[in-house]
């Protein structure tokens, strides 16, 4: 046990370390960061002056380890097209990001358990029947077609919401700016919520509704009804708390692929978070941003991974029963 | 009389192909599925307009000799308030025939798609047999990359990719690359699969005595990987094939809607309906809607055309 959570840690900060040497080529071999930081006015006192100060007259291994010691701690230099320091630019964006990601997180998991349930239990009714066609038809529509659908639907036809950025937003403390509190942040963030949610909603709906027919189809199942329990006991108390371990697992699988394809849903929107950020720093080649939007995204996916993996062996009590009758 | 029997039998295996394909337990899955002779005739029509686009399309969207700016924003079917020319799909903003820009940019998506695709294949055909093969350190390396791969979403790698090669790439060159570095981007983030499929079949093929027959007469391992055993996996590779087209096209799409892809001058379908949402407000809606409508014709068949593939030639599941 102990080995197997070495062993992981190992790879994961091995393949963080190789992230990092990404990021940081990208830095050093895209361009001149001296041309980047200093005028068309200089003199090559000043050149040498700044080379020295920024270490890039030291060899390639020691530049990378300062990389990486500055990237510990949040350091990830200047954007070339902002002039402000990332670290600052990206705090500033996480909220909005954030926010999104658990209210499309939410809605994905409530409304996905829910409708699962309710396909698996009536399933040969007509209700049940239609919400699988559509979530067919849901999966292979691409995300950034559902938002411009949702747009034209519900701010051209209708115009009840709003069809970009966040509406109205409150500062908590120094630096959480929040759409939780006005009707105008409320509303605008329903429709980006319901793009990036979508695509996990249907995955969670269709993984709920076959474990769930899989373990309907138990003896307990069976017996339960012999001793006259209610339908919802069955359902709910017995059947559904079955289905759990995998689907925890899959959710939080998702939660990477949530922040991932916010990228999407915020350009359609027009959202102000990490994600348009990251885009336009495609755009216009803004390197210290991408590299610190790679290793940010690096270390969410590696530390998500390496979490389910290990919680996998905490949860699912037959694993460990095995590894007890081991020992 | 000994050559003359031997010609016969030639003759009859030479005719016998289109007869022994129409025969065939795969041709007679297709002529039963509805799903998959639609889905195949419309694949047919959108590769062939694609192809043909400059035949076909009425006016040459990228030759600004044949444009009218006075043509801008008619809608589809009805003639222009000032010219009174009249257009099938209606006209954007510069007066550029819709459908003859879907049909170039079609070429664009199907390009990039099939590029992008090929090359995955080829990677990860070639990954998948050195590390089935060869096993060892190799076999590590290779599969170890790929399972870091897989935690990350495919569109995410293509974007991240497509960030760095655009970064590498020299200014001047930026947008004649942007294509390729596109298609680089994409087949990179696609090698996965095709190299786990290629390298289980090696590792169940390798175990056969063909191959050990094939060693002792002394091949050499490149000509027994790919001559004897990469034969044998090519179906699975097949059924990859066609459904990553489908999702190769459709990440060429969401990065070219993103602004990511591919540039202005060569607009893909991706990009048309990135411009067509910039009129979604004023009303101009054909803008938008039909290259909408093409990509998801596009996108659905292909994929469907692949769900059928892999159940007409997944022996289990017949």
């Amino acid at each position: 046990m102990l080995a197997f959570i070495i062993r992981r840690v190992g790879q994961s900060i091995l393949v963080l370390l190789i992230v990092g040497l990404v990021a940081f080529s990208m830095f050093r071999f895209i361009g001149d960061p001296i041309d980047n930081m200093l005028g068309q006015e200089r003199t090559m006192e000043d050149v040498e002056r700044l080379r020295a100060q920024l270490g890039l007259d030291q060899p390639f291994p020691v530049q990378y380890f300062r990389f990486l010691e500055g990237a510990v701690q949040g350091n990830f230099g200047v954007s070339y097209r902002q002039g402000r320091p990332v670290a600052e630019i990206i705090l500033e964006r996480a909220p909005a990001t954030l926010e999104l990601a658990l209210v499309s997180g939410i809605f994905a998991v409530v409304l996905g358990i829910a409708l699962g349930v309710f396909t698996a239990i009536r399933r040969q009714g007509i209700g049940a029947n239609v919400i699988m066609a559509a979530s067919l038809i849901g999966v292979s529509l691409p995300t950034f077609l559902i938002g411009i659908l949702l747009i034209y639907l519900f701010s051209v036809e209708l115009g009840w919401l709003p069809s970009f950025g966040r509406g109205q937003t409150v500062m908590i403390g120094e630096n959480w700016s929040t759409g939780f509190l006005t009707e105008s942040g409320l509303k605008a963030l329903i429709l980006p919520a319901i793009t990036l949610g979508l695509y996990q909603m249907t995955l969670i709906m269709r993984l709920v509704r076959s474990e769930m027919l899989e373990v309907l189809r138990q003896d307990y199942i069976r017996f339960a009804r012999a001793r006259g329990l209610k339908d919802r006991a069955v359902y709910f108390r017995h059947a559904l708390k079955n289905t759990m371990v995998p689907v925890v697992t899959v959710i939080g699988l998702q939660i990477g692929s949530i922040i991932a394809f916010a990228i999407i849903t915020e350009t359609v929107f027009q959202w102000p978070g990490v994600g348009l950020l990251f885009i336009n720093a495609i755009q216009f080649v803004d390197i210290p941003v991408m590299a610190a939007y790679l290793m940010l995204i690096s270390v969410m996916f590696v530390g998500i991974n390496l979490i389910v993996d290990i919680l996998y062996v905490f949860i699912d009590p037959r694993l460990r029963v095995d590894r007890a009758g081991a020992h | 009389m000994a050559e003359l029997r031997v010609e016969t039998v030639e003759r009859a295996v030479e005719k016998g192909n289109w007869q022994r394909f129409r025969e065939s337990d795969f041709f007679y899955s297709f002529k039963r599925s509805p799903v998959a002779i639609v889905s195949f005739a419309v694949v047919c029509i959108l590769v062939l307009s694609a192809v043909f686009a400059p035949l076909i399309a009425p006016t040459n969207p990228f030759d600004p000799a044949s444009l009218n700016l006075m043509n801008g924003f008619t809608p589809p079917m009805e003639p222009n308030a000032f010219t009174g020319e009249s257009f099938f799909m209606g006209t954007d903003d510069q007066g550029r025939d819709v459908f003859s820009t879907i049909l170039y940019g079609m070429r664009i998506s199907l390009f990039v798609g099939a590029a992008a695709v090929l090359f995955a294949m080829t990677l990860g055909i070639v990954l998948g047999l050195v590390s089935g093969y060869f096993g060892g350190w190799t076999e590590t390396i290779i599969m170890r990359i790929a399972d870091v791969q897989l935690t990350f979403p495919s569109i995410l790698v293509a974007m991240l990719i497509f960030g760095i090669a655009k970064g590498f790439t020299p200014v001047e060159y930026r947008d004649q690359m942007a294509i390729w570095v596109l298609i680089l981007a994409i087949g990179l983030s696609d090698w996965v699969q095709f190299a786990r499929v290629v390298r289980g079949a090696t590792l169940v093929e390798k175990r056969k005595e063909y191959v050990a027959a094939a060693r002792l007469i002394g091949r050499s391992p490149w000509a027994i990987m790919v001559k004897h055993i990469l034969p044998n996996a090519l179906s699975p590779v097949l059924v990859i094939a066609t459904i990553s087209l489908a999702l190769a096209i459709i990440a060429e799409a969401t990065l070219s809607f993103l602004g990511v892809g591919a540039p202005p001058t060569q607009p893909s379908l991706g990009t048309l309906i990135r411009i067509g949402q910039g009129f979604l407000f004023s009303g101009e809606w054909w803008i938008l809607f039909f290259p909408a409508c093409t990509l998801l014709a596009l996108a659905l068949s292909v994929n469907l055309l692949g769900d059928w593939l892999r159940d007409a030639l997944n022996p289990r599941l017949r």
